[in-house]
């Protein structure tokens, strides 16, 4: 286990019940509430990388958090390069990770 | 009527839009998130109410007074989802800004530009992490990144979680952290008992990142204490282990440089690692609208938080990183002038005297928790540097050597560090540093990116009627 | 300090010249105010092209210019070794398409040309288009392939020319601001004051590109070279789908014409780490470094007519610089008639990455007093084309 979504009923700050949502990633339905960001959907799901890099292949996933470093950077519904940590979640949503090779020269 | 721009909903930009008003301008604030309150207030969405959220936050009641009187006022209109991607600089005049507006980072986001009398730029800051073996592997956070899940998700990044880096801001994101249902195994401040001594001794009380006495500091303290939560000075985490994700970290004692002192490792089985060693500034709009950095990478301000260009303002961390209440004054006192008024105006004369207090704050940090070259030496060659091009250390400290370049920019173009998506803005600082580049005769160095956010080539040939900029309309609405 | 050759001006051009002077045996100093390639030379894509010439001396200087590229990069490759970055040498062809039915036939015609001169040329219809670039606009009018153009990484390139400079000798001082000409009593060029002191040379040769002008006129000369701005987009890395530089035909129109008002066309290409590369707008807008949001606008537009799926690729940056522009669109190569003991190498606009190692081997020839490579004439000071703006610039 790693990150995780506090459930609701043991939390302090005393938050209403949330309404639950799904989004897809990669094929598969991933569960999560209204309101959270699909980088906060996917920790919660139990995954903590999302992304491998274009020359070692290393697995990535949240960094920053808060929009910055653009490690968590996965495909929204067909557009490429949004933010995970950045962009809201909606239902039906349908994400694609990344992992962009890069080109090979023949020079 | 005066038409004021204000870039930043987080403390600074409220205060800013705020005094804005008072003063009888017209206020268009706008944010690149969703939600108003920047990361300090980083919150729960609408979707999400919480009953007791203020417990989650410092300073609440400030924000909700300010949210609630801004959302309520129709001479202020609130744009959320506004990614500012581009200024251009005004001759004499201040700039026009051009935004995106929707989800973030959609494919068909609605461009809209404005051309206001004045600009203030609240835009805040991030944070700065420093490389070290293995915190490219995924559980190794930004501190900040565990304090944005944790008040604006309630998602804790750990089951057992290692804070570690420098600063005042370590302590509440182990409390949050805390608060989220996470074990927050210890808190390893780089810095030693001397140096905080140094910086903190004459008011320890701004030691926890505000200028009150008591609240805050009772309140870190108190929670520290509950949770049982070590705070260990001269220590810092030189090494992060695993494989596909992050398994263990490696701890040691550091010299008064920040030098690890071998003999003193220790390793602690962690699946977390949140580490941040101060933040960096967010220049590149006001960079871009023609604005004046000092010597150390700052906006330069006057007493009205006037920047060297006419009608462009600054506030809050972009002018020193100063915390929360040193960015509310300064968003006060610039929305007041920004407006028309001046410094001496008798309404400001308690903003003024409130940042003034305030001004020593980001040198006391410094002082205490600035940055010590000894990091440098727990760096290994296939340490990677910019985490976009996977650039290890030694690869940019041969190819610094082999080119004999003293060029930044040609550096960075002939190592790639720094060019990859986030152009720089994890490693730009690291690697100016590294170089040997920092303080050279160009003090706008890596913060320069005239294109300051990802645009759609879409977006930027359909949406745009860059000729014809929107007019400056009076009325509200939010607009995601 | 004494010197062969001083060399005002560490971008390609100066550095280009400072490896072939220095492993002719010439001592040789590179000057340069700012770092070694911080200027035009780190501003452009790194295009090397024939296809953007008609049939002149620039195109004898650019054809010849090809044909020197795979052996001095191959060169470079052995003699810095694999620690050195790659040069990123790739001779992957060029696609002119035309987008509109009236630009068809004078793309076919200035093909035609070229052809005629020995350019490799292929006309190609719509469907042959698209096979060697899938994502090409269907609704392209007319295309031609150029085999023969080619790319390079042009801040690697510089670096990798002076480093092979310093190992034959060459000393490169960066930093260093050069002042004024030292005269001797007839008025002969015999050194330079900088910022750092007097350096006496046996000749000084002037590769400093928009900013020649300036340091002409330091100098007590002239030469009528302007700054002509040009910027260009990169998008965030993404999968490789562009296979060639594609540009549409008003390239042709844009870098043949003195018009000051902003003039884009297209010239498309990925890079080698997986970026694309959008290009690209010339103004004459003086040394003004100002983002300005219609060019931004116009490049995209553009690139979107020849490549439709670009449009959900994301630009992460942009960068300007400053194109020596001469007056009758030909570089300036060889002695200035004026002045003894000065020489120049600028004013080669958009094409000074391309033509940098031909005009290095016109300097040495020059220098030297060798057998020219080709006919050095077309590019002299001295030339009817430039008379006129001498006069105007005096």
């Amino acid at each position: 286990m790693a990150a995780r979504l506090l459930p609701f009923g043991d939390d302090r700050a005393r938050p209403a019940a949330p309404t639950p949502i799904e989004i897809s990633v990669d094929g598969v339905t991933a569960t999560g509430v209204a309101g959270q960001s699909i980088a906060g959907v996917l920790l919660a799901s139990g995954r903590l990388d999302w992304r491998r890099t274009s020359s070692a292949g290393a697995p990535r996933g949240l960094f920053c958090g808060i929009g910055v470093c653009f490690d968590c950077i996965v495909t929204v519904n067909g557009d490429r390069d949004v933010r995970a940590c950045m962009r809201r979640a909606a239902d039906g949503d349908e994400v694609l990770s990344q992992h962009d090779s890069l080109p090979e020269v023949t020079a | 009527m005066t038409r004021v721009l204000v870039i930043g909903a987080g403390p600074a930009g409220l205060a800013a839009a705020a005094a804005a008003r008072a003063r009888g301008a017209s206020v268009i604030l706008l944010d690149a998130a969703d939600v108003l309150g920047g990361q300090y207030w980083r919150h729960l969405p609408a979707e999400r109410p919480a009953a007791d959220e203020r417990i989650l936050h410092h300073g609440w009641s400030t924000f909700t007074a300010l949210r609630d009187r801004l959302e309520a006022d129709a001479g202020c209109e609130i744009i959320t989802g506004a990614q500012v991607w581009a200024i251009e600089a005004g001759t004499d005049a201040a700039p026009t800004v051009h935004a995106l507006i929707g989800p973030a980072d959609g494919g068909r986001r609605r461009g809209r530009s404005f051309t206001p009398d004045a600009v203030v730029f609240a835009t805040g800051a991030h944070d700065r992490t420093l490389p070290f073996p293995g915190w490219d592997l995924p559980g190794v956070f930004t501190a900040g990144a565990a304090q944005a899940f944790a008040k604006g998700e309630r998602v804790a990044v750990g089951h057992r979680v290692v804070v570690a880096g420098a600063g005042p801001f370590l302590l509440p994101v182990a409390a949050s952290l805390a608060q989220t249902g996470a074990r927050v195994l210890g808190v390893y401040e780089a810095s030693r008992t001397s140096g905080l001594l140094r910086g903190w001794l004459p008011k320890p009380w701004q030691l926890l990142g505000s200028a009150k006495k008591g609240g805050e500091l009772a309140g870190y303290v108190g929670n520290h204490v509950r949770n049982r939560i070590p705070y260990r000075l001269g220590r810092a985490v030189i090494a992060a282990h695993g494989t596909e994700r992050v398994e263990a970290v490696t701890i040691a004692r550091l010299d008064a440089g920040w030098a690890p002192i071998p003999g003193t490792e220790r390793r602690i089985a962690a699946d977390a690692v949140c580490v941040s060693h101060g933040f960096t500034p967010r220049l590149e709009l006001p960079i871009a609208a023609g604005c004046r950095v000092t010597g150390d990478g700052f906006i330069s301000v006057d007493a009205a938080q006037r920047s060297s260009v006419p009608g462009v303002y600054a506030a809050g961390e972009i002018t020193g990183i100063g915390g929360a209440d040193a960015a509310l004054a300064e968003g006060g006192v610039a929305g007041h002038c920004a407006a028309g008024g001046d410094p001496s105006d008798p309404a400001l004369r308690t903003t003024v005297r409130a940042r003034d207090n305030a001004s020593g704050f980001a040198a006391r940090i410094e002082a205490a928790h600035g940055i010590r070259p000894g990091w440098q030496s727990w760096l290994g060659d296939d340490t990677i540097v910019c985490r976009c091009e996977e650039v290890p250390y030694g690869r940019l400290r041969d190819i610094a050597h082999d080119t004999c370049s003293s060029g930044l920019r040609s550096l960075k173009l002939s190592t790639r560090a720094g060019l990859g998506i986030c152009q720089g803005r994890i490693c730009g600082r690291t690697v100016e540093h590294l170089l040997g580049t920092a303080g050279g005769a160009d003090p706008v160095r890596s913060d320069r990116r005239p294109i300051a956010a990802p645009v759609r080539i879409g977006e930027l040939a359909a949406t745009l009627s860059p000729q014809e900029p929107i007019e400056h309309v009076q009325g509200k609405g939010t607009n995601v | 300090m004494v010197t062969d050759v001083l060399i005002v001006g560490a971008g390609i051009i100066g550095a280009a010249c400072a490896r072939t002077l220095a492993e002719a045996g010439l001592t040789v100093t590179v000057l340069d105010r700012g770092a070694a390639a911080s200027g035009t030379s780190a501003k452009g894509e790194g295009n090397l092209l024939v296809s953007d010439k008609g049939p002149g001396a620039e195109l004898r200087l650019a054809q010849y210019a090809a044909s020197l590229w795979p052996a001095v990069t191959a060169q470079l490759a052995e003699q810095l070794g694999p620690r050195f970055p790659a040069v990123e040498y790739e001779r992957k062809g060029g696609i002119v398409v035309a987008t509109t039915e009236a630009g068809a036939a004078p793309l076919l015609a200035f093909a035609g040309s070229q052809r005629a001169v020995g350019v490799d040329a292929c006309q190609l219809d719509v469907a042959e288009a698209i096979a060697l670039e899938p994502e090409l606009n269907p609704r392209i009018t007319a295309a031609v392939h150029y085999p023969e153009d080619a790319q390079v990484q042009p801040v690697i390139m510089t670096e990798a020319l002076l480093a092979s400079a310093r190992r034959s000798g060459a000393v490169v001082h960066t930093g260093v601001e050069v002042i004024g000409a030292l005269r001797d009593g007839a008025g002969r060029i015999r050194g330079v004051r900088t910022s750092a002191g007097d350096i006496s040379a046996g000749a000084v040769l002037i590769a400093a590109g928009p900013w020649s002008g300036e340091v002409a006129a330091s100098f007590g000369t002239t030469l009528p070279v302007r700054p002509r701005r040009g910027v260009v987009l990169v998008t965030s890395r993404m999968p490789h789908q562009i296979f060639h530089k594609v540009y549409d035909g008003d390239y042709f129109g844009a870098t043949q014409s003195s018009d000051a008002s902003l003039q884009t066309s297209s010239v498309v290409e990925s890079t080698a780490a997986g970026t694309v590369l959008i290009g690209s707008s010339r103004e004459q807008i003086g040394f003004d470094d100002r983002l300005r949001v219609p060019v931004l606008h116009e490049l995209a537009v553009k690139a979107l007519r020849i490549f439709p799926f670009l449009a959900g690729a994301s630009i992460m940056r942009s960068y300007g610089g400053f194109r020596p522009y001469m007056p009758d669109h030909l570089p300036v190569i060889g002695a200035d008639h004026r002045v003894d003991g000065l020489w120049h190498a600028s004013g080669h606009e958009g094409a000074g990455i391309g033509l940098s190692l031909a005009t290095a081997e016109i300097i040495a020839a020059d220098m030297l007093q060798r057998t020219p490579p080709i006919d050095p004439s077309p590019f002299r000071l001295d030339r009817a084309s430039l008379s006129a703006h001498l006069a105007e610039v005096a």
